[in-house]
């Protein structure tokens, strides 16, 4: 296309690149840049988090008492812990169960949405219901080990069961969305594929190892990445059951930012936990889009549609 | 052919093997669907008969529990918070998003890959991580106990995904249609407003179920930001509700079981808009 007056029309073309996004401009750098500079500039204080701006600068000092708290390295551990329980456990059953689905099962749609399901409903209605059934008195759980003479547990109450607990209304939580992803990755996959694998005469579990599961690699680094991100800002089911307890047994760093900032009034020392949460994301996010995600953000075997 | 591959496919390897990977998929639709009924039917027990009789139905049936609640006004005002709650937040960053997303993907311009680039960052970001700042700022506007105050900052941690996939759904949409339009006389307002949009209504479907979603579930932000409980969304009444009535078992899980239906009820209807949704962000995010 031609254009006569080419100045005039780049000028209008800036001012509408303008208008349009200056509402998402504003609502980000108000709400989301702005909260993030402003943590790091409370946490070299010491703030109480009254009115106004912190003064009391005290430079290094919340994030020397932080790596110095047994209860933050604890965070840290139980996070490490539930990354690594989730990728272990959770998404092996969540990608053997839409392996599955996958396959003519009578009642497969049911299946597919009773395991969904759980995914829609809030963090706060799972904490609740699971309080209950894993309640050591007369919960469910305890009830139905009795079947099987096993002796009943104190789940939530229990420091040494606490996490493994957690674990157990996560995986309840969120397996069916992981299945999900791995459903929808398993139906890119071209039929051809698998199809000449078996007329070369690979069996069912050959087929799953050599064709399936590399092709289902960008699916399964995603579904990782998000277990991850979700460990790290693990709050609601917390908060909710244990509070973090038994004796800091169940706190997650974004249970423990909450109890200083919100219950202890110690802002600067929250705002420094809330930082040490973002530089992990960060760190995390970086890495991992660089050295395991790369091959799946260029090139031409990725699932990324309409990229470029 | 069909037939013989049929057998072959490595899904059916015979009777007993199909037999046991049957069970696996039963067994585990147990350990998903037994907490719901158990919630349920507990709903329907005095508490007395819950702790003799977990598993078994209702004997006698006691539909006070959700009746009572059902008659209390403070549910209904929960619910009804939520609804509005979840309408403006899906609003706002749609319609933020959906602006952006059009420059995005239809606009050539000096930074257009690093501004979306900065757009497209805030996904990994956990909300948790700015939920300390954000309510020092809220203080500061004024916003505390207003559902602005949630609806705003819901709004902006949802635009990230929205933009990501509304800027793909955009982008698919031929440049023919756009020089037509231009040709015709139409501002790029009114192509976007008149044309792109509707054109992306599937698109557009698929955003704002998943606002409502998040939103619908959000509890970190309400908890922070409301302590008026008649401002409280549904979240955190059934964690109020808990408090007040931890002893009685069957009233608090009748109470999370009517909680659940306005989630279950939107998910039966909107659930193949939220699955492509979560699909598609989580693919391309």
């Amino acid at each position: 296309m031609k254009t006569t007056r080419p100045r005039s029309r780049r000028l209008r073309g800036f001012t509408t690149i303008l208008l349009f996004l200056l509402p998402a401009l504003v609502l980000f750098f108000g709400l989301v840049v702005a909260p993030i500079l402003l943590a790091f500039y409370a946490s070299v204080f010491k703030w109480n988090g009254m009115r106004g701006l912190p003064t009391d600068f005290i430079g290094m000092a919340n994030f020397t008492r932080l790596l110095a708290d047994e209860v933050f390295l604890g965070d840290l551990w139980r996070g490490l812990l539930l990354i690594i329980l989730s990728v272990a456990i959770q998404l092996p059953l969540s990608l053997g169960i839409a392996m599955l689905l996958n396959q003519k099962i009578r009642g497969r749609a049911f299946f597919r949405l009773l395991f969904f399901a759980p995914y829609v409903l809030s963090e706060a209605i799972t904490a609740v219901l699971f309080m209950m059934i894993l309640s050591p008195t007369d919960g469910l759980a305890n009830y139905i080990l009795g079947w099987f003479g096993v002796d009943p547990l104190d789940w939530f109450a229990d420091p040494s069961t606490v996490m493994m607990s957690v674990f157990i209304v996560m995986t309840w939580k969120y397996f069916g969305f992981h299945m999900i992803l791995y459903i929808a990755g398993r139906q890119g996959i071209p039929k051809e594929l698998t199809e000449a694998a078996q007329i070369d005469g690979a069996t069912g579990w050959k087929v799953f190892r050599y064709v399936t599961l590399p092709l289902l690699g960008p699916t399964i680094r995603i579904s990782v990445f998000l277990s991850v991100i979700g460990a790290i800002q693990l709050f609601d089911l917390v908060w909710i059951i244990t509070g973090g307890g038994p004796s800091h047994s169940s706190e997650t760093m974004a249970v423990t930012m909450f109890q200083f900032g919100f219950k202890r009034f110690q802002v600067g020392y929250a705002s420094a936990i809330s930082v040490v949460m973002f530089l992990i994301s960060l760190v995390f996010a970086i890495f991992y889009q660089r050295y395991v995600m790369r091959r799946d953000l260029e090139g031409a075997s990725t699932v990324l549609r309409d990229q470029r | 052919m069909s037939a013989n591959r049929h057998r072959q496919s490595p899904t059916s390897g015979g009777p007993l093997r199909s037999l046991s990977l049957h069970a696996i998929v039963v067994i585990t639709a147990l350990f998903v669907g037994v907490p719901l009924l158990y919630g349920v039917l507990g709903g329907f027990k005095t508490t007395r008969q819950l702790s003799s009789n977990p598993l078994g139905l209702p004997d006698p049936w006691v539909p006070e529990n959700y009746t009572s609640i059902l008659a209390s006004g403070s549910f209904w005002q929960m619910l009804w918070n939520s609804t509005y709650i979840a309408v403006l937040t899906t609003l706002v960053v749609v319609a933020v998003s959906a602006l952006a997303a059009f420059v995005f993907a239809r606009f050539a311009f000096r930074g257009r890959e690093a501004l979306f680039t900065m757009f497209a960052a805030g996904l990994m970001f956990p909300f948790a991580v700015a939920i300390l700042p954000l309510f020092v700022l809220l203080r500061m506007f004024g916003l505390l106990d207003n559902p602005l105050g949630v609806i705003l900052p819901q709004a902006a941690f949802g635009m990230p995904m929205t933009i990501i996939i509304l800027r793909g759904f955009f982008r698919a949409i031929p440049g023919e249609i756009e020089e037509a339009a231009i040709l015709d006389g139409c501002s790029p307002f009114g192509f976007f407003w008149r044309i792109l949009l509707p054109m992306a209504r599937p698109a557009i479907a698929t955003v704002s179920v998943l606002a409502v979603v998040n939103s619908w579930n959000q509890f970190m932000l309400p908890l922070v930001v409301f302590s008026d409980d008649s401002f409280f969304t549904i979240p955190l009444g059934v964690q109020q509700f808990q408090g007040q009535y931890a002893t009685d078992i069957a009233r608090v899980m009748a109470y999370i079981v009517v909680a659940m239906l306005p989630a279950l009820g939107f998910y039966a209807v909107a659930e193949r808009q939220l699955v492509s949704g979560l699909t598609a962000g989580a693919v391309k995010g």
